[in-house]
């Protein structure tokens, strides 16, 4: 059997949900490590989803991120117990920190997996390129232990999660030198759940002719938890920031529940969100692209349309 | 100063991508290759530095076929003074890649005091060859950069995370920075630049010139395939007002009953 670690990131102290995802697949077979101290409810959490043990890094500068003081703590902390595997989600820190920790070790990463098997304990994944035009497999080999990060949404919460026994301990860790040191944190203007990590999206394209527009996206994103999106037209006149945009140079996501919002469908566009699970378009134009990929076309104006789903929305949530 | 930039060639945005026929990759025949998008943000940060110090040397280097160098020539067309080709076919890991882009850049004799990436290339998006080349170069590394500043040795990069925020770090040269949108505008590679762009030297070496073997794979992969397509999906028209209300209402109750997600 192979000895495999799941590297946990929190967010106000909750555990990502990324990480029970990936445990639930795992099947009870895996350990977590965590930085700093977690909180019992979380440690059980941790447990009810599979994790053996919950070992917690604790040590100077260690606080904050960064790509050397925390691979420096993590692959000391991987070489005393000799994991044949690390997993993390490929978040902002996922994607920035398991390249180095793997380079660390001359060892080998799969990125952003969308689903994987452990076959006889020989990791075997699925990832799409080309944003998602084309699917291939990946397997690992050279060195260990072998490094995965996995799409946040893609492997979905286990329905019957086996539990591990989820004994905690804390772990004296040191992150060494630290050359790129975080200085300051600026928040962003919402403190929405990012794209990447969202369960619904709704987007706007061009037609939404001003950012000031975005406002009844935001009206129905607040009444159904959703994170708002944009199509780079919307983002290169100005309409939204850069952060917000979903495609081939934007970003990738994955939701249950994507709603387009005058946006044509092109080629870009589609990459970045086509394995939505369940996707609503609207639009004026009966032919726009984006209605081949949608489960759920309307045809019409957004701004008639998006206001009236708002409020069946709250009538069906009883809001 | 001696500044590199990492360069990869990409299929074209706008390609249909068709896995090849025994799916152990992808039909690269009719592809038109394009600098990645990222990378021109690398390229245009190095020529700012440039324009600010006369004294710096401006390297682009990339790994990949020779089939057309179009992404180096491109590079020099906008300002920098000098390419590395290192020849190798298209489908290495990203290990391979940046242990063959440090071979290269150790190569060359000088001595890299910045070495700028994309923050991901748009066709395979690993988000990994800065990160494991700064490990191997022994420098720190900032990815995702949309705000960059250099006071003599000293930079300030804005990182971008999850929701926008931004981590601002405060890093000495020697260092890799990847780029992300925002950082800054490419410009535009102009006619006599493109003339003088034919005329700057561009090194080529094959793999084992730079130190990387078929012992250097970590990740293999196969089994090239279109992702499924999904069924056709029902499509409502509300363009008349009087219907707007009812549709609507159905496809809210139909994301319930039927889709089961809200
Ligand atoms: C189906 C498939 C799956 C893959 N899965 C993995 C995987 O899971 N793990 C893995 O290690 N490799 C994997 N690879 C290989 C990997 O994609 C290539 O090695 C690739 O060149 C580097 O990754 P990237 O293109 O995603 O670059 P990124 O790491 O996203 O690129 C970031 C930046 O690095 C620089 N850069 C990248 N490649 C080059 C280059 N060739 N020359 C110069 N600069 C460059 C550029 O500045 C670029 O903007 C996979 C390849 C395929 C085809
Ligand atoms: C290298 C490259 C990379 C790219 N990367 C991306 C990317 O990452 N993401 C991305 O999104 N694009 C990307 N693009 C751009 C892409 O090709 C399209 O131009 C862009 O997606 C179009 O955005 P849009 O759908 O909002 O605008 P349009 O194509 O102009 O579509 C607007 C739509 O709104 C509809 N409409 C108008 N009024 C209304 C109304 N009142 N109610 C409802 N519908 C209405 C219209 O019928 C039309 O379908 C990229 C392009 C290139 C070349």
């Amino acid at each position: 059997m192979s000895n495999v670690l799941v590297f946990t990131e929190t967010n106000d102290g909750k555990v990502k949900p990324v990480t029970l995802e990936i445990l639930g697949k795992l099947a009870g077979k895996a350990d977590v490590a965590v930085m700093g101290d977690l909180a019992a409810d979380q440690v059980e959490l941790l447990a009810k989803y599979g994790a053996q043990a919950v070992h917690k890094l604790k040590g100077a500068n260690l606080d904050k991120y960064s790509p050397e003081g925390y691979s420096n703590a993590l692959s000391a902390f991987i070489k005393s117990k000799s994991y044949d595997y690390v997993f993390a989600g490929a978040t902002s820190t996922g994607k920035d920190l398991i390249p180095r920790l793997a380079a660390v070790f001359g060892a080998g990463c799969a990125s952003d997996c969308t689903n994987f098997t452990m076959d006889g304990g020989t990791f075997a994944g699925t990832r799409p390129l080309f944003a998602g035009k084309c699917l291939a497999k990946v397997e690992l080999t050279g060195p260990k232990p072998h490094f995965v990060t996995v799409r946040p949404n893609a492997l979905g919460m286990p329905q019957t999660p086996t539990a591990g026994a989820g004994a905690a301990a804390d772990v004296a860790a040191d992150a060494g030198q630290i050359r790129a040191a975080i200085k300051e944190i600026i928040k962003a203007a919402s403190a929405k759940v990012d794209l990447t990590e969202a369960n619904i999206i709704i987007s706007g394209g061009r037609a939404m002719k001003n950012a000031e527009n975005f406002k009844v996206l935001n009206e129905m994103a607040d009444v159904i938890g959703a994170t708002v999106g944009a199509s780079r037209a919307a983002v290169d006149s100005g309409f939204a920031a850069h952060s917000m945009q979903v495609g081939q140079t934007g970003k990738t996501v994955s939701p249950s529940l994507y709603i387009a919002c005058g946006i044509s469908g092109a080629i870009q566009h589609l990459a970045g969100m086509r394995t939505s699970k369940v996707i609503v378009a609207i639009n004026t134009d009966p032919d726009a692209p984006i209605f081949t990929k949608a489960d759920y076309g309307i045809v019409g104006d957004l701004f008639t349309i998006v206001p009236i789903m708002t409020q069946e929305f709250k009538k069906l949530l009883g809001k | 100063m001696n500044i590199f930039v990492c360069v990869k060639q990409v299929p074209d945005t706008e390609t249909k991508v068709t896995p090849n026929a025994d799916g152990s990759f992808i039909e690269t025949s009719s592809i038109k290759w394009i600098m990645n998008p990222y990378d021109e943000f690398a390229v245009e940060q190095a020529l700012l530095i440039k324009q600010a110090n006369a004294a710096a040397n401006v390297t682009v280097v990339r790994v990949g076929s020779v089939k057309d160098t179009e992404a180096l020539r491109t590079a020099m067309a906008m300002g920098a003074d000098d390419a590395i080709l290192v020849e190798a076919n298209d489908n290495l890991d990203s290990y391979s890649i940046a242990k063959a882009l440090k071979g290269a850049i150790d190569k060359s004799g000088k001595k890299a005091d910045l070495i700028f990436a994309g923050k991901q290339a748009i066709d395979d998006d690993c988000l990994q060859v800065p990160q494991i080349l700064a490990q191997m170069m022994e420098m720190p590394s900032v990815a995702v950069v949309v705000g960059f500043e250099m006071n003599g040795t000293t930079v300030k990069a804005k990182r971008e995370v999850e929701g926008g925020a931004l981590e601002v770090y405060e890093v000495n040269t020697p260092c890799v920075i990847a780029c992300n949108k925002g950082l800054n505008t490419p410009r535009y590679a102009s006619l006599p630049g493109i003339m003088k762009a034919k005329k700057k030297p561009l090194a080529q070496h094959s793999l084992a010139d730079v130190g990387v073997t078929d012992a250097d794979r970590r990740v293999k992969y196969s089994g090239f395939a279109l992702p499924p397509e999904k069924p056709a999906g029902k499509k409502f028209d509300a363009m008349d007002a009087t219907k707007q209300a009812e549709i609507v209402a159905q496809v809210v109750s139909l994301l319930r009953t039927e889709a089961k997600i809200i």
